[in-house]
């Protein structure tokens, strides 16, 4: 008698709680990357995973869908009351475990539909059939507010749409519990919101989802319940109401009260430096496509210039079209500095006319992954460190050594590989790369995105300290928050063109919106 | 603290066998050949040959290291090997041409050859295995045609010189080779002279430096394996000019890849090019050059190896391009780009070098030569993943 009444208790909880996991702890030869980490989702919740770079949250998820297989880890993982010994990510699966990871896994040149079911192919006996497979992506496509032909190849579709067939395809494999790591990392905000507003309509269905992510006003729109990791160990989690604040979220996650969010800066603006004039770039595959269509921008000495708009506003192409040439085809136009017209017509004239780009892209186009701190720093500017093209080891090594204490870039020592440091400190790399290159106006191209709010604090202060020094800045951004406080003079970009200039003060997420829906009605009325 | 010296020598000697776990097999592979051929390995007279036998895929190895840096590959190598023997044959032969010419004309060439395939590499943007892989056949083809599938021997005697001469004792010496002992003595000194350099230049910066007692460790080591070298050569005929030619490319290439911006934008083009490109590396013209630079050491390799069989051949060179690889990857380097050293190709080539003479004195036949070579490869390579997964966790 007393088991059932045991087990009826256990039922209780069962229903309520769909995933427990206790006293996790993984070890990275000898340093712990998980301290006895406790976490419980409910059933049908949004569970937010918030936590710095390096707190233990991709690792966390790592544990729970068998990518670190059972023995490797210390602790229990109770899902739907029963222990789970995953030995690969297929155990997982099989009871409805799928994790959407931060960097997207779509084969490139397969379909859609291909991609849905890959490594689930709608077979029989070997031999696929296609109508199924276009018909069943169809419908899992129209679930996830996908629009798109199944047939059409990944690699032809935006990050967005991408994300989506991710999901898609966790639908396929009949998810109870979908992990997504930073979903809307590279997404522009227009996709993020609608990629969140599905999240709640999956918790209508009964999904459960557990969402990591560094933007704390999503986490605040869509969860239910909040878990805060720090240094690997659990510090609380927080029902989300009304009196949760943003401030509360972070304080947990830093483990102190970050004052000012957006640290102060002495505005020394000077005169116009760089002034960019009628410039026109044509797309690289149809030279008939105009990218970017009569810009005409400058920025003064000490100031910080932001350029706002939605994804394919044509800014990254804007920044890259001036850094050299680096984007697009018949280009026109002129970039003076100080009133003379510079020639810009490669990368190295670029950076030798003072013009310095840092990517938004830091993995595959800011540094050699497989090179140390120090070589990936000194790479753009080597003749500074150079006579009659010997380099001087030592003299480098004293640069890396002074940016890595400057910036605090957290890693072993200068010689070990970019490409195992976390994003925020690979990011400090980038910049330092630039800065020592000693730059008069430096593009920003999303310098924050995909890392921590410390670690953004210190790209903050970086910038800051340039602008003090006399640095043109020209900061692209898809976070406009960051951007409003950040720059002293606003440009908004639609389509290619620059659509409103705003200073500092007219500048509001309204007015920027504005701009673009003003822009958008013009064309629809004109065309 | 107990715990953080044993990390310490933990992973010092994990660094360090990354680094030299291929030095540390060729030496082993050394002592057992030495026991198996009762020190018939290191006669004088066989290190004499090991060197002579192996010059062109050292050579060609130098090339090619620097070609898979990028990460790229030359497959033409063998082929041109025979083609440009085919011209100085052809030059020196049929049309009387001197020793000088002909030498500077194979090397233009060569450097031709590799601005060709660099052409269509770096600037049309074909695939460098494709580029090669024609290069291959063409130049197969070509030398065929020059030669027209007849052998065209002799050489002039002068010509030779590079590929099997010695360098000579100009004090006479009668049971030994002088000249070659007061080289080792001063390669000895020069070697000392640049360590201390090197220290007294690190100390000034404020560097951590290797303690004295290392440091004269590590250079007494050295100084005595160049001076038993050189005792070895001096006591049969001196050392071979193409091991000088050897020393002076290898201890150039060391200093560019190392120490010289070129060197640096190899590495950052192999290493990322795209991140290379933005950082204001114009990355086809390194692409470009290094395949002349492969051009002009395969024309090296190939008066050196047209030298040494005293005969144009059109089958001559086969294969070549596959030892040089390998070689590389022996020694380290990786294929998909941005990882390898001089040193390590030099290594690379040297173990298999020296598993082929082994094997030879042994008496094993060239088929088993063959296949063991392969499994030392893959052996190699799977050695090297191995430790760099685990360097990586």
């Amino acid at each position: 008698m007393a088991t059932t009444k045991f087990l009826n208790r256990e039922v209780v909880e069962m229903s309520e709680i769909i995933l427990k996991m206790k006293n996790i702890t993984k070890e990275f030869y000898g340093i712990k990357a998980l301290d006895n980490v406790n976490l419980e989702v409910k059933k049908g919740e949004i569970h937010a995973l918030v936590g710095e770079n390096g707190a233990g949250k991709s690792t966390l998820m790592n544990v729970l869908s068998g990518v670190y297989t059972y023995g490797t880890y210390a602790g229990d993982i109770l899902y739907e009351g029963k222990e789970c010994k995953f030995t690969s990510i297929k155990d997982s699966e099989k009871l409805g475990i799928v994790i959407i990871h931060q960097e997207l896994t779509l084969s490139p040149y397969l379909s859609a539909a291909e991609n849905v079911f890959l490594g689930n192919e709608q077979a029989k006996n070997g031999i696929i059939d296609w109508e199924k497979t276009t018909t069943e992506a169809r419908k899992l496509f129209k679930k996830v507010g996908l629009d798109e032909d199944p047939d059409a190849i990944a690699n032809t579709l935006g990050v967005g749409k991408q994300q989506l067939i991710e999901i898609a395809k966790a639908l396929s494999k009949n998810v109870k519990l979908l992990i997504l790591d930073e979903p809307t990392a590279a997404l522009n905000e227009d996709d993020s919101e609608k990629l969140l507003n599905l999240l709640l309509e999956f918790k209508k269905a009964g999904i459960t989802s557990i969402l990591i992510s560094h933007k704390l006003k999503e986490v605040s729109k869509v969860s239910d319940r909040i878990t805060i990791l720090r240094d690997g160990a659990t510090i609380e989690t927080l029902n989300n109401d009304k009196n949760l604040s943003e401030d509360k979220i972070i304080k947990s996650m830093v483990g102190r009260d970050i004052v000012d969010y957006y640290p102060k800066r002495k505005h020394k603006i000077g005169d116009i430096f760089f002034e960019i004039k009628g410039w026109n770039v044509s797309d690289v595959a149809d030279e008939s496509k105009k990218i970017i269509d009569d810009v005409n921008i400058n920025v003064r000495k000490g100031e910080v210039v932001g350029i706002s708009g939605l994804m394919g506003a044509g800014r990254t192409e804007l920044a890259m079209s001036i850094f050299g040439q680096s984007f697009g085809k018949k280009l026109s136009g002129k970039v003076l500095k100080n009133n003379k017209e510079l020639k810009l017509n490669s990368i190295s004239q670029a950076i030798d006319n003072g013009i310095a780009y840092v990517t938004e892209d830091r993995k595959n186009y800011g540094l050699v992954l497989i090179d140390s701190v120090k070589n990936n720093v000194s790479l753009p500017n080597l003749e500074k460190i150079s006579k009659n093209s010997v380099i001087n080891e030592n003299e480098e090594i004293k640069i890396a050594e002074k940016y890595k204490s400057n910036f605090n870039i957290r890693s072993r020592d200068i010689l070990q590989n970019t490409g195992d440091l976390s994003g925020g400190n690979q990011q400090k790399v980038v910049l330092s790369k630039w800065i020592f290159s000693d730059p008069d106006l430096l593009i920003l191209d999303e310098p924050t995105r995909g890392i921590d709010v410390g670690a953004k604090r210190e790209i903050y202060t970086i910038i800051n300290g340039l602008a003090e020094e006399g640095k043109s800045i020209l900061m692209i951004s898809s976070e406009l928050p960051e951007l409003l406080e950040m720059c002293d003079r606003l440009y908004v970009m639609n389509k290619g063109r620059i659509v409103g200039e705003l200073s500092k003060e007219e500048a509001t997420a309204e007015s920027v919106m504005k701009c673009i829906m003003k822009d958008n009605k013009e064309a629809e009325y004109g065309g | 603290m107990v715990d953080n010296k044993v990390d310490k020598i933990n992973s010092v000697f994990k660094n360090n066998m990354r680094k030299y776990g291929m030095a540390i097999a060729l030496i082993l592979i050394i002592g057992l050949f030495q026991i198996l051929t009762d020190g018939i390995l290191l006669k004088p007279l066989n290190i004499t040959n090991l060197i002579l036998q192996n010059s062109y895929i050292l050579i060609l190895a130098v090339g090619m290291l620097l070609v898979i840096i990028t990460g790229n590959v030359d497959l033409s190598v063998g082929s041109v090997v025979a083609f440009i023997g085919a011209i100085a044959a052809k030059l020196m032969i049929e049309q009387n041409m001197p020793v000088i010419p002909v030498i500077i004309i194979s090397l233009l060439i060569g450097a031709l050859v590799g601005a060709w395939h660099g052409f269509w590499i770096a600037f049309v943007k074909i695939p460098a295995f494709i580029v090669t892989l024609s290069g291959m056949l063409l130049f197969r083809g070509l030398t065929m045609v020059i030669l027209k599938g007849q052998t065209l021997a002799p050489f002039e005697k002068s010509y030779q010189i590079l590929s099997s001469g010695f360098i000579g004792d100009i004090f006479g010496g009668q049971t030994f080779h002088i000249t070659t002992l007061l080289m080792g003595i001063v390669f000895s000194l020069i070697y000392v002279f640049v360590e201390m350099k090197n220290r007294k230049d690190k100390i000034k910066y404020g560097f951590d430096v290797i303690s004295m007692k290392l440091l004269i460790a590590k250079i007494s080591l050295i100084v005595i394996v160049i001076n038993l070298l050189t005792y070895s050569f001096a006591s049969y005929r001196g050392i071979p000019n193409v091991l000088v030619l050897l020393f002076f490319l290898v201890v150039i290439y060391t200093f560019v890849t190392n120490k010289t911006i070129a060197g640096r934008y190899i590495y950052a083009t192999g290493g990322n090019e795209k991140a290379a490109r933005l950082s204001g590396i114009k990355t086809n013209k390194v692409l470009f050059w290094v395949y002349v630079n492969m051009g002009l050491m395969t024309a090296l390799a190939g008066i050196i190896f047209s030298g040494r069989l005293n005969a144009a051949m059109p089958g001559a060179g086969n294969g070549f391009e596959l030892d040089a690889i390998a070689a590389c990857y022996i020694g380290g380097a990786s294929a998909s780009g941005g990882i390898g050293t001089i040193i390590g190709a030099i290594i690379g080539g040297l173990v298999m070098g020296v598993l082929n003479n082994g094997m030879s004195i042994l008496g094993i036949g060239i088929d088993w030569q063959q296949a063991i070579k392969g499994l030392v490869l893959l052996i190699a390579v799977a050695f090297d993943a191995y430790t760099k997964s685990k360097s990586n966790n």
